[in-house]
């Protein structure tokens, strides 16, 4: 069991800030993300995209704001579960909450912050009509385990990053790759589209384009896939395979939070804005994209501003009845929970002769 | 001040609406859905409108003439679902004075 002060569902902006004001506060605080990094939406979807309203900021680029907020709240040690997808909550008698990941992740914490965007990354699912009879029997939305493949004969459909970086990184393990996609173009970073070039000359990746896959073969697990090839003149045939992993992007969805007994209103939970976004539920709050409430704009920097309250009321919480009045960082510094302190230089005094 | 055009919109439980979109607020055909709620919010624009995620696809029924498709927005209807040879993404479509008598109808969310 991780036990924590506060529990932040979701590593983005909102939530890496959250660590930072909640430690001001001597409160610690642990993540927990569906993806393998930290970031959000700013390093799964759009890492080398510019924002240009963040305060301060005339433009920064979305992964350098992820990483300039991993450094501004490290000294307070925040623990990570990545890649693990919040999945449950169960109120304890003493009040506090224990929440449970998809992979059995156990986190104990009297406050929740939801900071969840838009949900959870899910793969998307190609419209294959059989393709959820084959699932882990042989089609995998998401490459966990790249020795898995070892030695087999592995088709992968998709246009993007995902499907050239896994194509090459598979040609070396697998003892067959095709690629599939629906154009002859791929949109991917220059170097992948080359490399996945060069494969397929030395007959190392076979390439199937522009083609898509509409079907599914097998009895229990997958044997092949029906192929259409559209290349001038249609055709229709089979393809051998081991495994066939689609990877078409990720798509977000509210998920087993939808699921918790909060007030949903247009996929966003509602929550108190005239005091400390707090949801329907004491003890659990929502920051960020994930929230709304009358006039709500889903900005980054409205969620900075919506963890720091919360924060002051979670303390509340915490240390009942126990007194605490803002104090400005510039004149009480910064003490990490690692020991670490940052303060302002103190004034020279001299004398002039 | 440039003139609000007519659209028609059909959302994704095939009620078609009858919409003002402005013309002088650099909105485009996504954004001016989520401005009248035609979906269900989370569903639409979700990438923000950078052409990254598909989720504002609608079919072009009328015969107005739109903005040629760039790379990316092509790069992602080929690896969108449901896609058919009118789909556009709306977020790459500005909202324009000759767009006037648009008709769209939303792709179905995936």
């Amino acid at each position: 069991m991780i036990k924590t002060d506060i529990l932040i569902i979701g590593a983005g902006p909102t939530g890496l800030f959250t660590v930072f004001e909640a430690g001001l506060l001597k409160l610690k605080c642990h993540l927990i993300d569906a993806l393998p990094q930290a970031g959000g939406q700013c390093s799964e979807l759009y890492p080398k995209k510019p924002i240009y309203d963040i305060p301060a900021y005339p433009e920064i680029l979305a992964g350098d704001l992820t990483y300039k907020l991993l450094e501004q709240c490290k000294q307070f040690e925040p623990g990570f579960t990545l890649g693990e997808r919040a999945e449950t909550i169960d109120k304890q008698e003493d009040g506090s909450f224990v929440v449970t990941t998809n992979k059995g992740t156990k986190h104990q914490a009297p406050v929740v912050a939801i900071a969840g965007g838009l949900g959870s990354f899910e793969p998307r699912k190609p419209l294959i009509h059989n393709i959820t009879d084959f699932e882990d029997k042989g089609v995998e939305y998401m490459i966990k385990e790249p020795e898995f493949y070892r030695n087999k004969k592995v088709i992968i459909a998709g246009g993007g990053d995902s499907a050239l970086d896994w194509s090459i990184f598979l040609s070396d393990i697998a003892s067959e790759v095709t690629l599939i996609h629906r154009r002859k173009e791929f949109r991917g970073h220059l170097d992948s589209v080359e490399k996945v070039q060069e494969l397929k000359n030395q007959g190392k990746i076979n390439l199937v384009t522009p083609a898509e896959i509409t079907g599914i073969l097998g009895q229990d697990k997958v044997s092949g896939v029906v192929v259409k090839q559209a290349d001038k003149i249609e055709k229709e045939f089979e393809l051998e395979c081991d495994h066939f992993i689609p990877l078409f992007g990720l798509s977000p969805k509210l998920g087993p939070i939808a699921n918790w007994g909060l007030e949903i209103e247009k996929n966003a939970i509602k929550v108190d804005n005239s005091l400390d976004y707090q949801t329907n539920i004491p003890g659990i709050y929502a920051i960020g994209d994930v929230n709304t409430y009358p006039g709500k704009l889903k900005l980054i920097l409205c969620g900075f501003h919506e963890a720091t309250l919360m924060c002051q009321s979670a303390y509340q919480i915490i240390n009942p009845g126990k007194r605490y009045v803002l104090k400005y960082t510039t004149v009480s510094g910064v003490n990490g929970f690692d020991g670490t302190r940052k303060e302002a230089p103190k004034a020279v005094v001299k004398k002039i002769e | 001040m440039e003139a609000d055009i007519n659209i028609k919109i059909t959302d994704r439980n095939g009620v078609t609406h009858v919409v003002l979109a402005p013309t002088d607020m650099a909105m485009n055909l996504m954004e001016v859905v989520r401005s009248y709620e035609l979906a269900l919010e989370g569903t639409i624009g979700i990438c923000g409108g950078m052409a990254m995620c598909a989720s504002c696809q609608c079919y072009v029924l009328s015969e107005t003439k739109l903005p040629e498709m760039q790379d990316d927005e092509e790069a992602m209807l080929s690896e969108a679902f449901n896609v058919k040879d009118n789909s556009r993404l709306g977020c790459q479509i500005q909202m324009t004075p000759e767009m006037e008598g648009l008709e769209v109808m939303l792709a179905p969310e995936s």
